[in-house]
Parts: C-alpha cells; structure tokens; sequence
C-alpha cells in the first residue's frame, strides 16, 4: 500500500509498504478515507521528537472502512464506517476505566522507553513515534487498530466525513482544553493559538458559556478566521503587545483562564527573546519554546486556571512557577482523552451546534503529502488544515 | 506503575580521594620531565644540568606514583610512595636553602607548597590505610547473585491473580526469557530458559510456600547450574484498584559478574526483563492480549526498545520469523 513515511528533517516521502496485518484478536483493518496532517505531526517533521526512525509511517487523525476484523471484534463488522481515535487504549487498565485514555497502562509496549522520559509511561499512539508504541500511523491506504472493540466511533449514514474526520483529534483537544480551562458562564478566556486545535478551543469555550473569547496569534488570516466562524476578539501580537491588549480589554483584570493551543514551538515576536529558547532548542540544551506558555501564565487572572492543550515533549526552561504559587493559579493539561468525547461531541455536530469542516482548507491526494506538510509548516497560501484523499 | 529495585555487590567509597592525588602526581611529573629547568628556576635553585638530572629524576617518580594509583587495585601503597617521595623533595629543598640558592624566596615557597603536600598526603594515606576499602575501583564482585523486586497494580481481584500464577506452565506467556515450564508432580515443575549468548539452561524446582490468595514462594532444586528462587506476593490494592502483585526473585548468573555484565550488554539485565514480565502479565490478565506495535511486534521486550523496528507493517517474511503469541 501507499503510506507516507518520515525520512528525516523536513522530509516525508510517500512509499510503497506492505499492507498492514491482524497481528491480536481484538485488532481491526481500517481502509481509509480521509486523513489529515495535525499541527503535532509539525514537531516530527521538524526534527523536534526523539526516538523517530526513517520509515515510520506518520499520521493519527483518520477515518474509513472495517476491511478485516480479528476474532475479539464483534461489535464492528466489515463495512462499518469508522472514525478512530489517535490514542490507543485497551479499556480495561485503571486508567482507561477512570476515563484517562490517553494514560492507557497496557498499549504502549515500549513502555520501557517512555518511562525513562516521563515518569511513567502513557499509552500508545499512532504514528507518533517509538516512545508511544511505535504504531504505524494513518497518513496510508490502510492502518491496523489494535483494540477495535473499545475506540472506534461508528459514523452514521448520511454524515460526510469532513464533518466528523476531526472527531479523532482536534476537535476534542480543543473541547478538552476548554474543559480544562474549568470555565464559567459569562467569564473570559484568552486563547494563544489560532492554529486548528485553537480555533476548536475557541468554539468550545463559548459552548461552554464563555462571555468573550480573546484569540491572540500572528496571522492575520487566522485571527479572521477566529473572529469569523467563532466569532473570538483578537489579538495579532506582532502589531500590539498582548499584555496591554489584555489589561485594557478586561479592565485590568486580566483573562480569567487561558488556554496554550500553542506548543513547543511556538514564537516570540522579539527576536532577542525568540532567540533564547530557539537557540537553546535548536541545540537541543532545551526541547520546548514556551512563550506562548508562559505568557498564559503571567497574563491569567490570579486564581484562574491555565490549560495547557498544545503538545510539549520534555523540559522547559524559566517556568514561571513564582506566578503559578504566588497567584494561586491551577495548571490543567493532558493528552487529549477522545474516546471520552467521541459520543457527546458528535451529538452536537448532529444537532448542528458545530460544522468541524470550516478549519478545511486544502485538500490533496496522499501521494502529495509532501506538499501538504510544507504548505501546513510555512503556513503557505493562508493554510489552517490539510485534508489527504487516499 | 511498576517499581523496581536490586542490590548487588562493590562500590568503591575512597575513590575521588586517590583519584585526585594521582591526578596530582601526574600534574607535577609531567613539567619535571618535560621542562626541568624552567621547574628549577621556578622553585629557585641553581638550574644546571644535575639539577635537571634531579629534576626529572624526580618527576619520574611522580609519574610513576600516578600510574600506580590509577592503575593498581590496591593503591594505598602507591600513596604512601607519595609521602616517602616528599619527604625525600624536602630533603633535596633543604640542601637549596642550605647552599643559598640564588631565589631563597621562591625555594622558600617551594619549600612550603611540598610541606603542605606532605601533611595532605600524609593524612590521606592515612585516612586510606585505617581499614576503609581500597581507594581505587575495585572489581571484587563475590558471586552473591542478583537480588531483584519489581511491582505492578493490576485491576483483578487476588484470588483470580493467585491461580493465574499459581499454574506455573503459564510462565512462558509472560516471562520472555522461559521457553517452557512443566509440572512433573504436585510441589514440584521443570523449567528452561534462554540465557544470555543463547545458551538454554534447565532446571527443577519446588514450591516452598503456598497461601492461596496470597503468596507463592519457589526454589530451584540441587544440581541446577543457576541457583534460583522466587516469590509472588498479592497485596489488595486500595480503593478498588485491584491488586498489588510484589515479585522478588533472586539467582547467581551463570558466569558471575562477568555474565552479568554480558546480560545487561544483550539487554537481558534481570531486573529490567522483569519489570517487562509484569506488564505482559498485566496486559494478559486485564486484556486477554499482549501489546504488539508495527515498531515492537513482540510487544514489551526491553531488548526491542534498545533497537526498535520501524514504525510500518511487517512483510510477510517478517511476520513468519517473529514469534505470534506474544513472547520473543
């Protein structure tokens, strides 16, 4: 089959690879349908997550056909329409029982590995590299799910798949770091990152009630588009400073919680001070760039809560910790638990609360994926959200 | 999620001590040598050439002090070499004053610095030869063994956990080393495993202790060439968790510290094959299935996670030579 392969620094290639097998019983064979290239997938291609190796095949945000089942599957039959969550989890651990899936205790088995880097080991994830279990990833013709009779989510008829594609990532990442920014009706959240999973963390704080929504980020094109599918106030923080921005906007206040939909890699607009940590990461003495994060920090309201949904991978240098303990704020994060949102949030899709499909705005055949990484990276042609066709 | 400890034997306590007196030696010698009369004019004698005879003369002891600190198991004698060598550098200093060298002021100082040296090493060697262990690294592994524990929570009720491990023939599905386990009567199982450079090794064994839904305790039997024992214990775990499963296993590696050394080279230290045991023993019970990646198509081996595969579905050769069930 076609998959698209990591070959290094800021490079994929698109291959021919053997067809993926059932290799455990409650394992299914996925044809794909639609696949799209997430924000996340970025730190791969940079360069920035350890333990990838040349032929790993990328991709977590996919949907499709059951092609083959193995004989543990009885609640998916060949021909269901599916869209599957990116982390894999067993459903039966500790963790997939309290509703952490993404902390699943027994998909990982490279658990090992992961555990010298975080404490403990998470569960596994497709195409995301080795610390996460190695599993060949979505970006392909086919893919193998391992425990199919706990994640995928059955699509009714009649829903096109843009619709309810980004139901195995971005959009319950954006919901789950609204939910994290533990919002009140009437309160105001202040948003770093205009990319998809921001533009879904926008959406979802006035679902659950936000009054304003503040989106901050450098791109005029995704500042517009904030303001007009979600109807967010923006901040472009290359033309005014955001802290001032943010006093006047809330009468000095500050946002009552913020949310990072930024990451690892995010930006400075002073060079000095983009300097430091781009430096420090490129030389690999530090793995994130948190300015977005710490802005979030030292900008919330002191008792509000700062959620952090962009993706980190290690440690992080000048954590402003001081603010944290002296302002009494709560930081919330995690790997985002789809398999817990998968149900409500295609209600609201169905009910037409939200049409996940505005953040479209390429669509390429997989065999262009190279393509379609460089025009998401350099943000080419006011790129938000690369869709690829098999 | 798991934790995991051993013990085994060494540990050198004096190390930096000796080490940072032969690194001394060494940064004296070496200018003696390799520049003697820029030495004796800097300590203020008569540079002629039996000074510098003297001088590298000296400086050769030095070096030869070093070396032997750093290289002998034992390098208390060598420190005490540095004593007898600064005493013998006083001597030599005294005679320069004596004679009223032509920078009494620099041999003065010189004179100084070596008294100092020769009280520092005078009490280190001292402090080294009153019975602690021998400055240097040492490698004096006895053949103890290793001794190795590790836990994992797994959310299924003790009884259940008990008679899983309690029917020993199931070992092999989770404990990648073994390749079979038979009972030959009621206390008593016959085990092989795979050692380190693919030598299989066999051995009886009989239980020694036996409290349903609680503990199962084993030993190897006489004339197994790896003595070997082993205990489970099953501890409730709180709030409803499960249970705590505690394992604690001690044997000698065949070969000693040296195959020791070896197993932890292949990746099949011990401690770390255990803690992957544990997982596959969880995922078994909580899941019915071990983990397999594209990546790590055995699922957990420590072995794997050193050299993972790459993240893409095995070929059909692949498959074949990769073991299905789950153990390597």
């Amino acid at each position: 089959m076609r998959a698209t392969v990591w070959s290094g620094r800021n490079k994929v290639a698109v291959e021919n690879v053997p067809d993926p097998k059932i290799l455990n019983d409650r394992d299914a064979i996925v044809k794909i349908s639609s696949t799209a290239i997430c924000g996340s997938d970025l730190h791969l291609y940079d360069g920035y997550i350890p333990a990838m190796r040349k032929g790993d095949i990328l991709g977590h945000e996919f949907m499709g056909e059951i092609v083959e089942t193995g004989k543990g599957v009885s609640n998916l039959a060949v021909g269901d329409r599916v869209v599957v969550p990116f982390p894999i989890a067993c459903g039966n651990c500790g963790m997939c029982a309290t509703g952490l899936f993404s902390g699943c205790e027994n998909s990982n088995p490279n658990a090992g590995m992961a555990e010298k880097m975080w404490g403990h080991a998470p569960g596994g994830i497709f195409g995301y590299s080795s610390m996460t279990g190695g599993y060949a990833g979505g970006q392909a013709e086919y893919v193998r799910v391992p425990y199919a009779d706990v994640s995928p989510l059955k699509v009714p008829d009649g829903m096109p798949n843009d619709k309810v594609l980004f139901l195995s990532d971005i959009f319950p990442t954006g919901y789950m770091g609204a939910e994290n920014a533990e919002i009140e009706p009437g309160e105001t959240v202040a948003v770093w990152g205009c990319g998809p999973v921001g533009q879904f963390a926008i959406a979802s704080a006035y679902l659950m009630g936000a009054e304003r929504v503040i989106a901050i980020d450098r791109f005029e094109y995704r500042l517009r588009m904030a303001r007009e599918k979600a109807g967010a106030e923006t901040i472009n923080y290359e033309q005014q400073p955001v802290r001032e921005a943010l006093r006047e906007m809330t009468g000095g206040r500050g946002p009552d919680h913020c949310i990072d939909a930024a990451g690892m890699e995010s930006h400075h607009h002073n060079p000095g001070m983009y300097a430091y940590d781009r430096v420090k990461q490129a030389t690999r003495l530090e793995s994130e760039r948190g300015y977005a994060l710490r802005e979030a920090i030292l900008n919330c309201r002191s008792g509000g809560t700062v959620s952090i949904a962009g993706v980190y991978g290690g440690f992080m240098d000048k954590f402003p910790i001081g603010a944290i303990m002296n302002r009494s704020l709560t930081i919330r994060s995690g790997q985002c638990h789809v398999q817990r949102y998968l149900r409500p949030l295609l209600e609201r899709i169905e009910n037409g609360d939200i049409d996940p499909s505005f953040v479209i705005t390429h669509r390429m055949a997989l065999d262009e994926a190279s393509k379609g990484y460089e025009t998401f990276k350099h943000k080419q042609d006011e790129c938000v959200k690369v869709v690829l066709t098999p | 999620m798991t934790a995991i400890s051993k013990t085994t034997n060494g540990g050198p306590p004096r190390e930096n001590l000796a080490k940072g007196m032969g690194v001394f030696s060494f940064a004296l010698g070496i200018p003696q040598i390799l520049a003697p009369g820029r030495v004796n004019r800097l300590i203020g004698v008569r540079d002629d050439a039996t000074t510098r005879m003297w001088m590298r003369a000296v400086g050769t002891r030095e070096i030869a002090a070093g070396v032997g600190i750093f290289s002998q198991r034992r390098p208390t004698p060598w420190l005490w070499a540095r004593v007898a060598g600064d005493t013998m550098d006083l001597a030599l200093l005294a005679t320069a004053l004596r004679t009223k060298s032509k920078r009494q002021g620099r041999t003065l100082a010189a004179t100084g610095a070596v008294a100092g040296a020769f009280a520092a090493d005078l009490v280190d060697s001292l402090k080294l030869s009153r019975g602690e262990a021998p400055a240097a690294a040492q490698e004096e592994p006895e053949a103890k063994g290793m001794h190795v524990k590790a836990a994992i929570t797994v959310r299924r009720d003790r009884d259940e956990l008990y008679a899983f491990w309690r029917d020993f023939e199931r070992f092999p599905e989770f404990m990648a080393h073994l390749e079979e386990v038979s009972s030959t009567g009621p206390d008593r199982s016959h085990w092989r495993a795979r050692g380190p450079l693919g030598m299989d090794v066999e051995w009886d064994a009989e239980i020694t202790e036996d409290v349903p839904g609680e503990r199962i305790s084993w030993r190897s039997l006489e004339g197994a060439k790896v003595d070997n024992s082993g205990s489970v214990r099953f501890v409730p775990a709180p709030r409803d968790q499960g249970t705590e499963v505690h394992i604690e296993l001690q044997y000698d590696i065949p070969g000693g510290s040296v195959g020791s050394l070896i197993a932890k080279l292949f990746g099949e230290e011990p401690a770390l094959q255990i803690k992957d045991d544990l997982r596959r023993f969880k995922q078994i019970v909580e899941t019915g299935e071990i983990a397999r990646s594209d990546g790590a198509p055995e699922g957990q081996v420590n072995k794997r996670q050193l050299k993972p595969r790459p993240a893409r579905p095995l070929g059909d050769e692949e498959l074949a030579t990769t073991s299905a069930g789950g153990t390597s």
